[in-house]
């Protein structure tokens, strides 16, 4: 779901009109990046099969008694009404609105038809959520003798014509900016930011335009005096990397210049993989957290290793008793599908992030960066004689004739005092890829 | 406190020492810079000492000291502030909590820290033997590339140490190389053996500033409070050694080899660097031998492909092997020649990078090893 973001009055010219001459569109060379979200989604699928819902203020959301509001159409959004919103919340700001349960199959069959759509101009979609994708045409241009705004028009026909539904489309040369493009077209149109004119059009824009600045990065630029992105881009980065960090700041340097290092990633729509565990009693017992995250991690890997996949960047979620919640991560030289060594980056940033003191609530390890794991693998220093992925394999096979709890790690069959002990309500919260973020 | 040092002299003293000096100092006198004069004994010596509890520097600069004394100051400023100053003599006086700066017409006023908090600097460990400083320099560089940057792996971010007689061996690992460097040197009497696991980046650190200087460099060690000393003429360093085992590596260094190629190592190395523009980060580079001909390529059809073809010296039989760029470059680069021999057995097997000489024969004392990529299917 994008986040809007107005146009800003002086820069409509980026905006393309429905019905124009494309003769008079913004420059789309070196535009491969299409960033295509459908507008307000569950509501837009609704009022299919309610024709007569249109011009009124339409709420898709639960009934519970904490229900959130999933969706919301644009005379609904008029009133305040946003997507996430306790539907008490939004019951007060627009009584009089249609509400309306929600179908979930026809959006999961809406879903991949649109999908299917963006795959006959492209190979290369990487699909964001179940309304959102990013689309890379630089490659299509020659073989659909097009470009890419005039596909960003002919996918917003056939969306139109083949659903009923509408969509915005962002155009520009990477993928934050298409982004944030698809964001002020919003709803039913199409902003295209021509290559040369992309540091123009993000310098005015305030810093949460950037990609990876929420309101806590948000509030360490402001103290730096930080305000829009070009106060951003005309930092020194030493100054960047004082505020928000070494990594942050670099990336946040880049951006502000238009620079996106990301590509539109095909493939596995699992980006990550991780699994959770609540202690039932708040644990301060490192040992005890560091003996929890090899279980998740054991469970993490026989999960990526069943699907074929394998990740490079390792985090840790910790909840403390306070209910502070932090996730640290870390990047491995080589992507990995074995515990062993998930673990071993797990417990090395539980060690570094935890004061001995501090009792911890939840603990959580995932795996991000996926990919399949047939790709081409680094091999290491004595890998020929016998490697842990082998000695995993070989329980994965265990555990798939004989049951989970036939092979485990030796530190987790014994029982350890007070924490081990464990009801059925301390069950982690999830296989793994039950709270995987890929969808 | 009040003396008076030559501007180079202390610029490049206080540059040195700050350079150890943690970037985010855990407390802050740890970001400090101890000047210490002595006593009140005219023309002496100055100390310039920096020290985190993991690495120690010291340097000593001639000084006119016309009072003794010691005092703390924030060690970055005063690089910053020696660096810009201008080529006349400089004064230091210390007046209460404050040190003054005089040179020229530039007069700065720095606040100080409590010197009674600053940790007691490490005494030289005891002496075990001496090198030349650009050897070592360039052999301790020559390892360091290989070490690994993975903190969850301790035993694998050091360079192993191991004196043996005559022979002192430095080798390091991160999994997927292996460098190593063999060379004589002259130990002191008495010392026969030892073997500890020295942090790569403060050994390299120390080394090349030591190299720099070009002269003898003293090395000293002692295993029991786990630390190892190195001085030059006027300065010692010392740092903290890793409670690591290093993994057991000589019996993973292959013995024989199917292929060997006599690489170019300029040229081989441009190429690489041509055709891995393409892979991204993290994937590899294929090396295609054949009789007289290596094809580098990289890419596939997704990210655009590369390929360049040379002409090289090829025993063996027609064979595909992939590299990590990256790691590939790190080792050629170290090299001390300009030629270089890698052989194999099998696409699977760890590769050998050695240095050849003028005559085609190996150079003793250097060996890159090398795991490749193995490619899917």
């Amino acid at each position: 779901m994008g986040r809007n973001t107005d146009l800003p009055a002086d820069r409509a010219r980026f905006r393309v009109a429905a019905g124009t001459d494309p003769a008079d569109w913004p420059d789309d060379t070196g535009c491969g990046v299409l960033h295509i979200d459908m507008d307000a989604f569950f509501a837009a699928v609704e009022l299919r099969s309610r024709p007569e819902l249109a011009g009124r203020p339409v709420i898709v959301a639960g009934s519970g008694a904490r229900s959130v509001v999933l969706s919301a159409n644009y005379p609904a959004r008029k009133f305040g009404v946003r997507s996430a919103m306790p539907v008490a919340q939004a019951r007060r700001l627009c009584p009089h609105a249609v509400y309306l349960p929600p179908s979930r199959e026809a959006y999961r069959e809406i879903s991949r038809a649109v999908m299917a759509l963006f795959h006959e101009f492209t190979p290369l979609v990487e699909q964001v959520s179940v309304d959102e994708a990013f689309l890379d045409v630089s490659g299509a241009l020659r073989r659909l003798r097009t470009t890419p705004a005039r596909i960003g028009a002919q996918i917003r026909a056939r969306v139109a014509a083949d659903h009923g539904i509408t969509c915005s489309v962002g155009v520009a040369p990477v993928k934050f900016v298409a982004k944030l493009a698809s964001g002020m077209a919003k709803p039913d149109g199409m902003v295209v930011v021509p290559a040369a004119e992309v540091v123009s059009f993000l310098r005015p824009l305030p810093v949460t335009a950037l990609w990876g600045v929420g309101d806590k990065t948000a509030r360490a630029l402001e103290r730096a005096g930080l305000h829009t992105v070009a106060d951003v881009a005309d930092a020194p980065v030493a100054r960047l990397k004082k505020a928000v960090g070494s990594a942050l700041g670099e990336h946040l340097h880049e951006l502000a210049h238009g620079r996106d290092p990301r590509r539109v990633e095909v493939g596995s729509p699992d980006k990550s993989l991780g699994a959770e565990h609540t202690f039932d009693v708040d644990q301060d017992d490192v040992e005890v957290v560091v003996r929890e995250l090899l279980r998740l991690a054991e469970r993490v890997a026989a999960g990526m290793r069943a699907k074929g996949l394998k990740g490079r960047t390792v985090s840790i979620k910790l909840r403390f008793a306070d209910f502070t919640t932090i996730t640290r991560a870390r990047t491995l030289p080589a992507p990995t599908d074995v515990a062993r060594e998930i673990h071993a980056a797990a417990s090395g940033l539980l060690r570094d992030n935890v004061p001995a003191s501090d009792a911890v609530r939840l603990v959580g390890v995932r795996v991000e960066g996926l990919t399949e794991s047939a790709v081409a693998e680094q091999l290491r220093l004595g890998d020929d004689g016998v490697r842990w992925r082998d000695v995993e394999v070989a329980a994965d096979a265990a555990r798939g004739k004989f049951g989970e709890t036939a092979v485990r790690p030796a530190s987790l069959l014994a029982p350890h005092g007070r924490s081990r002990a464990r009801s059925p309500g301390g069950k982690a919260a999830g296989r793994p890829g039950d709270s995987g973020a890929g969808t | 406190m009040k003396i008076r040092v030559e501007r180079d002299n202390l610029a490049d003293a206080v540059a040195w020492v700050a350079k150890s000096l943690p970037t985010r100092p855990s407390v802050p006198v740890l970001g400090g810079v101890l000047l210490d004069a002595g006593g009140d004994d005219g023309d002496g010596a100055l100390t310039v000492s920096g020290f985190d509890y993991e690495v120690s520097a010291t340097v000593s600069v001639s000084a006119t000291i016309a009072e003794g004394g010691k005092v703390l100051v924030s060690g970055r400023l005063l690089a910053d502030i020696t660096k810009a100053l201008p080529d006349q003599p400089v004064d230091i006086t210390v007046d209460g909590a404050r040190v003054g700066i005089t040179c020229g017409n530039a007069r700065f006023s720095l606040p100080t820290m409590p010197v009674e908090d600053y940790p007691q600097l490490p005494a030289q460990p005891q002496f075990v033997g001496e090198l030349d400083g650009h050897a070592f320099g360039e052999a301790v560089a020559q390892v360091a590339v290989a070490s690994g940057k993975d903190d969850t792996l301790p035993m694998l971010t050091g360079i192993r140490l191991e004196i043996s007689g005559e022979t002192l061996t430095m080798v390091a690992t991160d999994r997927f190389r292996l460098a190593l460097k063999e060379f004589t040197w002259k130990p002191a009497d008495g010392v026969t053996g030892a073997a500890v696991l020295v942090p790569a980046k403060n050994l390299a650190d120390a080394a090349r500033s030591l190299g720099a200087a070009g002269s003898t460099v003293r090395l000293g060690l002692s295993s029991g409070e786990g630390m190892l000393g190195l001085s030059g003429p006027d300065r010692h360093t010392t740092t903290r050694l890793l409670d690591a085992e290093f993994p057991p590596y000589r019996k993973l260094l292959p013995s024989q080899y199917t292929s060997r190629a006599v690489l170019d190592v300029p040229a081989v190395t441009e190429a690489i660097r041509r055709v891995s523009l393409v892979a991204e980060r993290g994937t590899q580079v294929r090396l295609e031998f054949t009789e007289g001909s290596l094809r580098l390529a990289a890419g596939g059809d997704d990210e655009g492909s590369a390929e360049e073809e040379l002409p090289v010296t090829y025993e063996g039989e027609p064979v595909v092997i992939a590299f990590n760029p990256n790691y590939l470059l790190d080792g050629l680069t170290a090299l001390p020649t300009d030629q270089a021999e890698l052989t194999f057995t099998t696409p699977n097997r760890p590769a050998l990078i050695k240095p050849l000489d003028d005559e085609g024969k190996v150079a003793a004392g250097y060996l890159y090893l090398l795991m490749p990529v193995r490619l899917p299917g």
